[in-house]
């Protein structure tokens, strides 16, 4: 690590106004920005923390849209996500019980690791992500791996969830780093069928086109029967080539549709 | 009842009250008034030419206290090599020299050039980083078969290939070709055994102090045998002589090998003690140890087996690339050749055995021992290939095991070892009703209607343990004894101090060396006390590795016992005014033969040390005995196991759903610790067969290196083992019948694992022959595609 000072807004305009100092980096649950600290990959001079903010924690359901602060760890999701049985899965499978507790829902939607669970319920759930200034579209938002529409210095309050009449996420876990070596979520609406998927491709998370659309008329995994996705454009390393990835995003996809079913 | 005291009593491990309450005292607990701290820089290449290093800027940093170069260590010894392999002409091995910095040229990702002295850890650090090398990349060899080719780059520019030895052992050529060329059935196949990082979980720490008073210097390392490390550093690296350099190993968290060696970071912070007159400290990140740790196996086999037209083996030849990297570490040398072709007979009277092996340098980090080391990539490349002669013959493969059993013993393989027993049939037998084997197909069947495929692997491994006799090992090259040394202090009040050679990192020595002595002498464990890991505390030792240490530095112990015992009665004859042979030791007491005239454990150990009424005219006052044991043979643990699983055809997905290990140990001394032991290399065995890998890309850059790309073992994926260690034969020529159990679980794994996943692939016309380890969900998935 290099030394840095660090602030302990407790409010989001303070945040925000932290933020504006030079080389100044904002630092959620800590668990993708810590490491790269110790690793000295990164040279932050002011850590803003947004660990003490109450105002973007917590959970909360208007009608059929969960509201879930940017601030709230994936154990409180797990555990308070009752109405949404399928993100509450997917919450309490992340990483180990010390992750669990410390990374945020906002962090990760922020960071978009092109391995993370939450970015495919988030873009399979039809989400609005919620900042300091503004409201987000999903299929607005995730601009490749590890970029999103977010501005410098912008603060993900909250991801609202319209929740889903089905839904079910399959991850199949790279053996080393347990991350999705590829993962599905399927939510089927009222109205229609939404895939996305993470873990598999160059371009970060994506929504399945073909199968959304077979979905969307016959909610069955036989529907999906005789669907592929190319392995080009997949990602290709140590534990997995993109024609595996390819392959396992059809198996995953049938099983969270008879998941979910 | 079961026992609760001395052999064969599962007492629990002493040693955890400390580890588990968070008292124990490893080497990065440890620190010194006025230390220091030190960083190296590594080459962030595989190969290069160093054409400069400017430190001026951090030499001036704060808190900077010296910056160091290979420079400094022009003239000062490199790192020794501990085995001189001769090749199949007759020329020694080439030894090229492991300067202590790099001079000259970077070998690997890793190799450090420069090290910085510091006030605090983080000054240098922030020094480390404004160092300024110009290193010119050159082309690296990292694949062994191109690092071989003509042309390939040069790992050392002053040797004329990257080969380090042509070795070959065992049946001449002549014969063997003979054989094969006889051969009703000939069953070839091609493996690798995959590099892997042993990934202990306390890295690897070096703390070097220096007293200039008396000119002493103390190094507390890391290491599994301190002694050893005071030997190799003293005298072939600094130049400091034993009684003025101290080694202190204390509590170790893991070794599993990669803690035998000698290395760069133990003689640099001794030699930068001394220069700086300050302790030095250098503590290991998980990131350095992927990239400095000695890593393990690396191996690239052909091996063919030459069967009869009734099945029984006639021949077995060996081809093997084994990677050495791009230095010799402390034991590489010995390895693929002395812990490997000696084993490379299995449990079979196989009439003709020849194995060759090719030592490579490459630009990777240096390849030595880890758990096992040789004796599992014998037993894997075996056991793979009686597999798959059973599978092309179309014959049962226990069976095809079981018919070419040795069962008479002692026996003589033509790789020059002599068993001096065993009963692979006992063990069989035992596995397959721990697996129940008869059972399988009805499993099979229910698997399947689940659309899962599920199979059954099974083998056998011999290993050998206590490698010995020193004049033997000698003769093959090895330039250190393998005896080990034990001292028994009896105190006067009658407790024990027992002053081991073995060093203690997890094997519960602790426990388990106050079972035998207590045994032995009849009064209780609680008595007896066990000191390790010190140089100043304890006569010799040559450490733990290999399965060594109950019955090397066991046998030691033993014979100093006898020797207190014997003067123990001498004692105690005087006291009862009778002859020493009459007098008998049970339960701590002395007593007469055939009388009621007894006295106690402790009134002879006071005697001893108050001596008023005492044969001073014969006898010293005083108890305490010193051993030194030099085993005869080597001891050859055996065993059968079984893996059974299930495969997910859709995504190559394999769970394992029971594992049965069935060992022959000898005697065990304490049944828990044995089982635990076991289970700990069926952990390590089962990580190299599904999740371990080491990988480096042709630019010889480390892709898994760290958590995020290599995959360790974790606890769900791992079945509740069945392990069994009722077949006992014991060894014939220690004097406890012990065997050792260190590595048997890491060694008669994998083979296991990947024979299941086979025999769950190879059903329904599918055919399969192999698949690399380690079987990641992708690796079987491919395979299943054809």
């Amino acid at each position: 690590m290099y030394s840095f000072d660090i602030e302990t807004p407790k409010t989001v305009a303070d945040a925000v106004a932290a933020l504006g100092k030079d080389e100044a980096q904002a630092l959620g649950g800590g668990q993708t920005l810590i490491p790269s600290l110790k690793a000295r990959l990164a040279m932050p001079s002011v850590l803003v923390s947004l660990a003490q903010i109450d105002e973007i924690k917590g959970i909360s359901q208007d009608g059929d849209v969960l509201t879930i602060g940017g601030g709230t760890t994936h154990a409180e999701v797990a555990k308070g996500a009752g109405s949404y049985p399928a993100l509450a899965a997917l919450a309490a499978n992340i990483g180990d019980p010390a992750v669990r507790n410390r990374g945020t829902i906002g962090g990760s939607i922020a960071n978009n690791d092109p391995a993370a669970c939450y970015p495919a319920a988030a873009l399979a759930s039809r989400a609005t992500i919620v900042t300091n200034n503004r409201e987000i579209a999903i299929d607005d938002y995730f601009q490749g791996m590890f970029t999103t529409a977010l501005d410098e210095g912008e603060i993900v309050t909250a991801v609202k969830l319209p929740i889903p009449e089905k839904a079910s996420y399959q991850k199949f876990e790279q053996p080393a780093s347990r991350f999705a070596l590829v993962g599905v979520f399927v939510a089927k609406y009222a109205d229609g069928v939404r895939v996305a998927v993470t873990g598999a491709s160059e371009e970060g998370v994506f929504r399945w086109a073909e199968a959304e659309e077979a979905l969307s008329g016959d909610f069955s995994a036989a529907a999906l029967e005789g669907l592929t996705l190319p392995g080009d454009g997949m990602i290709n390393d140590l534990h997995g080539s993109g024609a595996y990835r390819a392959h396992l995003i059809t198996v995953m996809t049938k099983r969270a549709v008879t998941a979910a079913a | 009842m079961p026992k609760d005291h001395g052999i064969g009593a599962s007492q629990k491990r002493r040693e955890d009250v400390r580890f588990l309450t968070g008292a124990g005292q490893y080497t990065d607990d440890i620190n010194v008034y006025g230390q220091t701290y030190c960083v190296f820089v590594r080459s962030d290449v595989a190969h290069g030419k160093i054409v400069s290093i400017d430190a001026s800027a951090a030499e001036a940093m704060p808190g900077v206290l010296r910056i160091f170069t290979g420079k400094d260590f022009e003239g000062v010894g490199g790192l020794p090599c501990g085995w001189l392999i001769t090749d199949k002409n007759g020329d020694p091995m080439k030894e090229p020299g492991h300067p202590v910095l790099a001079i000259g040229k970077v070998r690997h990702v890793g190799d450090p050039y420069a090290a910085v002295v510091a006030e605090t850890l983080q000054e240098a650090r922030d020094a480390a980083e404004a160092i300024v090398a110009d290193i010119e990349e050159l082309d690296p060899a990292v694949d062994m078969k191109a690092a071989l080719a003509s042309g390939a780059p040069l790992v050392h520019d002053d040797l004329t290939d990257n080969l380090c030895y042509d070795w070959q052992f065992g049946t001449d050529t002549e014969t063997v070709d003979a054989a094969f060329a006889a051969a009703a059935h000939v069953t070839t196949l091609e493996l690798v055994n995959n590099r892997l990082v042993a990934n202990p979980m306390e890295p690897r720490v070096a703390l070097g102090d220096y007293a200039r008073a008396n000119d002493e210097s103390t190094l507390y390392t890391t290491s599994q045998n301190p002694h050893v490390i005071r030997l190799l550093m003293g005298a072939f690296v600094l130049g400091i002589p034993e009684h003025k350099l101290k080694v202190v190993a204390p509590d170790v968290g893991g070794g599993f090998g990669t803690k035998i060696f000698h290395y760069a970071e133990e003689a640099f912070v001794t030699f930068a003690a001394r220069k700086l007159n300050r302790p030095v400290k250098w503590t290991s990140t998980r990131s350095e140890a992927f990239m400095s740790d000695a890593h393990g196996r690396d191996h690239v086999t052909k091996i063919e087996l030459a069967l009869d037209a009734d099945n029984n083996f006639t021949a077995i030849r060996t081809d093997t690339l084994a990677n050495m990297g791009a230095y010799l570490s402390t034991f590489s040398s010995s390895i693929p050749t002395w812990l490997h072709g000696t084993l490379m007979a299995g449990n079979y009277r196989t009439p003709a055995v020849q194995v060759n092996v090719k030592a490579v340098f490459t630009n990777t980090v240096p390849v030595d021992a880890y758990r096992g080391a040789g004796r599992p990539e014998a037993t894997f490349q075996l056991e793979r290939l009686v597999d798959k002669a059973a599978r092309e013959l179309g014959v049962d493969p226990v069976a095809l095991r079981r018919q070419n059993f040795i069962t008479s013993f002692p026996y003589a393989t033509p790789v020059a070892v002599e068993y001096d027993t065993g009963n692979y049939v006992a063990t069989m037998d035992k596995l397959e009703e721990m697996i129940d084997r008869k059972g399988f197909e009805a499993r099979r069947a229910e698997s399947k209607a689940r659309g899962k495929l599920r199979g059954l692997g099974v083998n056998c491994y011999i290993e050998a343990c206590g490698i010995a006799p020193s004049n033997l090992v000698g003769q093959l090259g090895a330039r250190a004894g393998l005896y080990d040394a034990a001292t028994v202090r009896v105190n006067a009040t009658g407790s024990i101090s027992v002053m081991v050679g073995a060093h203690s990192h997890g094997q519960g020595h602790e426990t388990a060396f106050p079972q035998v002595v207590a045994e032995m002498l009849g009064i209780d464990e609680s008595m007896i006390d066990i000191v390790h890991g010190d140089t100043s505390k304890i006569p010799f030792g040559m450490g733990t590795y290999g399965s060594r240490s109950l019955a090397v530095c066991g046998s030691a112990m033993v014979r100093a016992t006898e020797k207190i015992i014997n003067k123990a009665k001498k004692i105690a004859g005087h006291m009862l005014e009778a002859s020493d042979a009459d007098i008998e030791l049970k339960d701590g007491q002395f007593t007469v033969a055939g009388t009621d005239k007894s006295v106690a454990w402790g009134d002879v150990t006071l005697a001893a040390y108050v001596p008023h009424n005492y044969p001073l005219e014969d006898i010293e006052p005083g108890l305490e005995e010193t051993a030194f044991y030099d085993p005869s043979n080597f001891t050859y643990p055996s065993g059968a196991y079984a893996c059974e699983v299930e495969v997910d055809p859709e995504t190559g997905r394999v769970e394992i759903l029971d594992f049965a290990a069935a060992d022959d140990f000898g005697n065990v001394v304490n049944p828990m610790i044995v089982e635990g032991q076991v289970h700990g290399g069926i952990a390590q065995g089962v990580g190299q067969a599904m999740l371990e890998s080491c990988i480096y890309d042709e630019n010889g850059q480390l892709l898994s290196a760290s958590y995020m790309d290599y995959a360790m073992p974790r606890a769900e994926d791992l079945p509740f083992f069945k392990v069994d260690h009722s077949c006992v034969t014991p060894c014939t020529h220690n004097p406890l019948g012990v065997k050792g159990c260190g590595e048997a679980g890491a060694i008669g794994s994998p083979p296991a694992v990947v024979n299941a996943v086979l025999d769950a692939l190879n059903v329904g016309g599918i055919k399969v022959d192999h698949i690399d380890m380690p079987l990641s969900p992708h690796r079987v998935w491919a395979a299943m595609q054809g």
